[in-house]
């Protein structure tokens, strides 16, 4: 029984962002069928008394004073962008509206 | 000449270099000369720097004449694992998506390597984003194991490992999210340290699993990796999750533990390592080391982690889920490769899909999906949540283990190097391979690999794992085992590597 | 789907027959010097691409470090708005992918934030006060920012491609939630603009924010519903954005409450989605229809530790918290005995600030209001400036009522004095000096007016003699004309009367 379809697959691949050819998509739809099979036993031992750990080790409170550091040159903050325009990264026009 | 200088283990180059009877230069040069005959066979480098390395060789070398303070491993050549953000050399993580990315900054560990003025002689080829246990998920090719080149060196940080036994450097800096360090280490018989969690700074790391991953020393003597360690250690302003505490004295743990005597010590044997699933030489090396121990007046006892069965689960699930938001960044926007799509309209949007489908490999793309989806609305309960506690679980039994016991101990890894290409078909029996290792990462403790011996002429790896921020316990016991075997063996396990055919 | 031809119902039908129900979502742009994460600068107006660090950029490896002043000002903040503060909160990752956000994902606050279950009072134009809930207010990071190049307007549809600046990324928020707004009834759209003029007076009255709103120092996006009573369930709501000054948000709210009581009137449903508000058309249009895209996959922060905020420093927040707008107006009227409707005209003349400083320069309470919400409201008007740009200053207005109460000038010639001082000629003291506008003090003087005046007007002596004191006024009115004015009217009735009985 397939907990992963490829249907699944091709939704989580959209909200990642990424590409998947048909090939790819079956393939990773079995993979992962088998994977989420076996890390699925954590849930039976995971029960409600027992606490998340977000973090190994219980450090609290660590900040940073308002001062101000050097910042990127902008043309080291540029030097990488695959296009730039006018001081600014030149991305390919954004459909969704915010 | 320039082979002697490349056999040395990096405190026994540093004390001549002090001497002045070698200079960081011929020092640097014999490395960058041997990385030329050996690598083209064993390919751990992605990126040799000889010009900055010499540079900084020739700078040492002035200041000393000069009579100038330096520290103990100035003029020590070292390479880095390109999962480390070096200023000015490229970094790729292993990954096409930041093929030819040349950062603008420096990690703090490297920061520090570079104030202490160590030759920096390139980056370690690794699995992709350090998602593997074999290296053979580089973009780049594959890394060849110097014991044997059709064998996997271990993974993610098969470069560094690989680097360290072909004696192409004698100081590597790895990461280990899972095992990364540790694992490499057993198959290619060096050392590989992953210390506290947050005892390292991660600033500058290319983030895996940010709850996981840390840096740390890859060499070939405990003594080595001590003095490494205590050079990239320690707390970091640029790292929230870095400790506050200083690090303790690893070099004095070293030197004592050389010495062989472990009166007083515990050790705890955990009874579901080692078991079922482990290559029966593999655990025959690792009876043996423990009887060694034991002569050296360590108490062995037996101690139960029943939650750690788990561990593997949780993990996979923790980490790709971070590795999921962390690799989000890279959508060809800002750095990188940018792929536009072959048809249609060129939007943002498939812009970002079309890059991260061309940039990623297989396994990145895999792990991505599977920590959307236990991240995702409606299963975050059941997975991501759920291993949280079984994190909780973990770190509970490694307490009441070391109530019993001083240190744990377990072979590192169940087996020893396989062939190359041989396990890529099947996801789930390479992530087997870190089942020993992965219980630190999730409870942040320090773990710390040596070789064991050999079985069927590959090596193996003894695993020592220490209470979180008692990293000097596990020098201690992990140099009084090195001391011990070697003596055992009249050297150093790597001395009964095969000799590595020259590249003319 | 909500076809943009079905007709909007007038604003006041649709609230007699609808409930409507708002949720107000405020984003400040705290003040702080560096970023929310690191250090980079946060000044407006810089150069593209100027203020970044590797942490802000998002590049590979970064990891960020909170800002300990941030956090401060948004317990400040939720103090001031009678939250309880959070006795152990994290930061959340929230994952989505958009050019104008480095990470692909924002460090916000997901289930944790920093304040929570709060209110404010808001205060209409005619004194209605409302309580407006707070849900929570929590911290986060700023987004880069996105220009639009090519396409008809330079907005997002039609552009070829965009360019982004990352220096506003990473700039400390907070965000403050409102619990349902209901009640309101056709007071809506005032209760709105109302809530957030009055977080913008309370972040300037805190000294967190700049806070202006068309420096997007001050942002709001206003959630509008409409049910049949309220006695029935929450309807359907839609998110307006691009509200960036408080008429928008009044006017926003209102035309979505007309919208969408035509749409429900036409028997459609109204679609939850995200709008646009457009200032210069005065409509909202549709936008993102919101999707399942929107699984932001929220987790705790890995790279940052949690924050527990010690009760004392808290508690010794909230004392040092400043006297807020509107208690400091309630205190205000008292001390200076103005009724409700003469303080709510000072409160709506934005002329409380000067008014206070008038009264501190020694003036009364009620001259200070007569000067300024009369003669200087007046040629402020004309003029087309504020109060404040008058060319006359608090002290100056205290110095001249000064010299009315000591008698030196009346009140017509005050108004003269006054005329000088904004034309420039100096002082109040000075204009009376160079102008000789002073008051005649000098008895003789008036008396040889007085007699003339009698002389002129002899049946009045006889009058008066009579007890007839109507005519005085006459000789007074005389007097005044022949002094141009300058004469003390009381005085020169007191020397009428004695010339005249005496």
């Amino acid at each position: 029984m397939s907990t992963i379809s490829r249907e699944e697959v091709a939704r989580l691949a959209a909200l990642a962002r990424i590409d998947l050819t048909d090939p790819e998509v079956t393939r990773l739809a079995s993979e992962l069928d088998v994977i989420v099979e076996a890390v699925a036993t954590v849930s039976r031992v995971a029960t409600e008394d027992v606490p998340a750990t977000s973090h190994p080790l219980p450090l609290r409170n660590v900040f940073r004073p308002d001062v101000v550091t050097e910042p990127l040159p902008a043309e080291e903050a540029l030097a990488a962008a695959p296009a730039a325009e006018d001081g600014r990264f030149a991305v390919p026009q954004i459909l969704e509206e915010d | 000449m320039a082979d002697d200088l490349t056999r040395l283990p990096a405190a026994d180059l540093a004390a001549r270099l002090a001497a002045g009877e070698v200079s960081s230069v011929e020092a640097t040069r014999a490395h960058l000369d041997r990385i030329a005959a050996v690598d083209p066979a064993v390919h751990a480098f992605l990126h040799v720097d000889a010009e900055g390395a010499l540079a900084t060789a020739a700078d040492v070398d002035a200041r000393r004449a000069a009579g100038e303070d330096l520290h103990p491993l100035a003029g020590v050549p070292i390479a880095i694992k390109d999962v480390v953000v070096t200023k000015g050399m490229p970094t790729t993580a292993g990954s096409r998506i930041l093929e030819g990315w040349v950062p603008p900054y420096d990690a703090t560990l490297v920061e520090r390597i570079r104030a202490a003025r160590l030759p920096i002689l390139g980056k370690t080829n690794m699995d992709e984003f350090a998602m593997g246990s074999s290296t053979e998920h580089s973009a780049f090719g594959n890394t060849h194991n110097p014991w044997d080149l059709d064998r996997i060196p271990g993974g993610s940080g098969g470069g560094s490992a690989a680097a360290v036994a072909a004696f192409e450097a004698p100081l590597a800096i790895g990461t280990d999210t899972g095992g990364s360090i540790r694992q490499p280490a057993a198959v290619t018989g060096t050392v590989g340290m992953k210390p506290t969690y947050g005892g390292v700074s991660r600033y500058g790391l290319i983030a895996m699993a940010s709850s996981l991953d840390q840096a740390g020393p890859v060499t070939r003597t405990v003594l080595d990796a001590a003095m490494l360690h205590e050079l990239i250690g320690g707390h970091d302003p640029h790292d929230s999750t870095s400790l506050p505490d200083p690090l303790p004295d690893l070099v004095g743990a070293a030197r004592l533990g050389a010495t062989g005597d472990l009166r007083g010590v515990r050790l705890g044997v955990v009874r579901e390592l080692g078991g079922e699933g482990y290559q029966p030489g593999v655990r025959q090396r690792f009876e043996e080391a423990l009887e060694l121990l034991q002569e050296a007046g360590a108490e062995v006892v037996e101690v139960s982690c029943p939650h750690f069965q788990y561990a593997l689960a949780a993990y996979y699930l923790i980490m790709p889920s971070e590795a999921s938001s962390n690799l989000a960044r890279f959508d060809g926007m800002r750095y990188g490769l940018r792929v536009e799509p072959t048809e249609g309209p060129v939007t943002a949007e498939r812009v970002m899909a079309a890059t991260r489908g061309a940039g990623f490999g297989e396994e990145v793309k895999r792990r991505i999906i599977l920590g959307t989806y236990a991240l995702s609305a409606g299963y975050y309960d059941a997975y991501y949540g759920s291993a949280q506690k079984v994190r909780t679980l973990v770190q509970r039994d490694f307490a009441a283990a070391f109530e019993k016991a001083d240190v744990l101990v377990s072979p590192t890894a169940p087996t020893t190097a396989f062939r190359l290409g041989e396990k890529l078909d099947d996801p789930m029996a390479m992530y087997l391979n870190d089942v020993a290792t992965i219980p630190a990462n999730l409870a942040g403790v320090p773990g710390i690999s040596v070789p064991s011996g050999l079985d069927e002429g590959l090596p193996a790896g003894f695993q020592v794992l220490a209470p979180a921020k008692a990293d000097d316990r596990l020098y201690r016991v992990a140099a009084a085992l090195e001391a011990r075997l070697e003596e055992r063996w009249g050297g150093p396990l790597l001395a009964q590597a095969p000799e590595l055919e020259v590249t003319r | 789907m909500t076809t943009e031809a079905t007709p909007l119902v007038d604003f006041d039908d649709a609230v007699r027959r609808y409930d409507p129900v708002l949720g107000i979502e405020v984003h400040v742009e705290l003040g702080t010097a560096s970023k929310m994460f690191d250090g980079a600068p946060t000044d407006f107006g810089a150069p593209p691409n100027t203020q970044t660090t590797p942490v802000s950029l998002g590049l590979p490896g970064s990891l960020p470090v909170v800002n300990e002043k941030a956090v401060e000002w948004a317990v400040l903040i939720g103090l001031a708005l009678n939250c309880r503060i959070a006795e152990y909160c994290r930061f959340a990752r929230k994952n989505y992918f958009y050019p104008d956000l480095p990470k692909a994902y924002q460090i916000s606050q997901y289930d944790e934030p920093i304040a929570y279950d709060g209110w404010v009072d808001v205060e209409l134009e005619d004194g209605t006060t409302y309580r407006v809930e707070i849900e929570r207010a929590h911290m986060e990071e700023d987004a880069g920012k996105n220009t639009h190049v090519g396409g008809a307007t330079g907005r997002i549809h039609g552009a070829e491609y965009s360019l982004v600046d990352y220096n506003r990324a990473g700039v400390p928020l907070v965000e403050i939630v409102t619990k349902p707004i209901t009640g309101v009834g056709a007071r809506a759209p005032e209760v709105a603009r109302a809530y957030v003029q009055t977080l913008r007076d309370m972040f300037r009255a805190l000294g967190v924010s700049e806070a202006r709103m068309e420096r997007g120092n001050v942002r709001a996006d206003v959630n509008v519903s409409l049910r049949p009573s309220p006695d029935a369930p929450l309807g359907t709501r839609t998110e307006t954005k691009n509200v960036n000054s408080f008429r928008s948000v009044e006017r926003a709210v209102r035309f979505e409450i007309s919208r969408q009581a035509g749409v429900l009137d036409a028997g459609a449903a109204v679609v939850q989605e995200t709008r646009h508000w457009h200032e210069d058309t005065g409509i909202t249009t549709s936008g993102r229809v919101k999707s399942d895209a929107e699984d932001y996959r929220y987790f705790p922060e890995p790279d940052l530790v949690p924050i527990v905020p010690d009760p004392a420093w808290v508690e010794g927040l909230r004392a040092s918290l400043p006297e807020m707008p509107a208690a400091r107006r309630r205190r205000l009227q008292a001390e200076w005995g103005y009724s409700d409707a003469e303080m709510r005209d000072v409160v709506n003349a934005g002329a409380v600030d000067i008014v206070e400083a008038t009264v501190a320069a020694g003036a009364s309470p009620a001259a200070a209001r007569k000067w300024w919400m009369g003669e200087l409201a007046r040629t402020a008007n004309e003029q087309g400036v504020s109060l404040e740009e008058l060319p006359v200053t608090p002290a100056q207005v205290a110095e001249l009522q000064a010299l009315v109460d000591s008698g030196r000038i009346n009140d017509k010639l005050a108004r003269q004095v006054l005329a000088g001082v904004l034309a420039g000629e100096g002082s109040p003291e000075e204009v009376v000096t160079a102008r000789g506008l002073e008051v005649v003090s000098d008895d003789g003087a008036l008396l040889a007016a007085i007699d003339e005046a009698l002389a002129a007007q002899p049946d009045v002596v006889e009058k008066i003699r009579g007890g007839n004191l109507g005519p005085v006024g006459a000789i007074i009115g005389a007097v005044m004309k022949a002094t141009r004015g300058q004469a003390d009217a009381a005085r020169v009735r007191e020397l009428v009367l004695e010339r005249v009985q005496g």
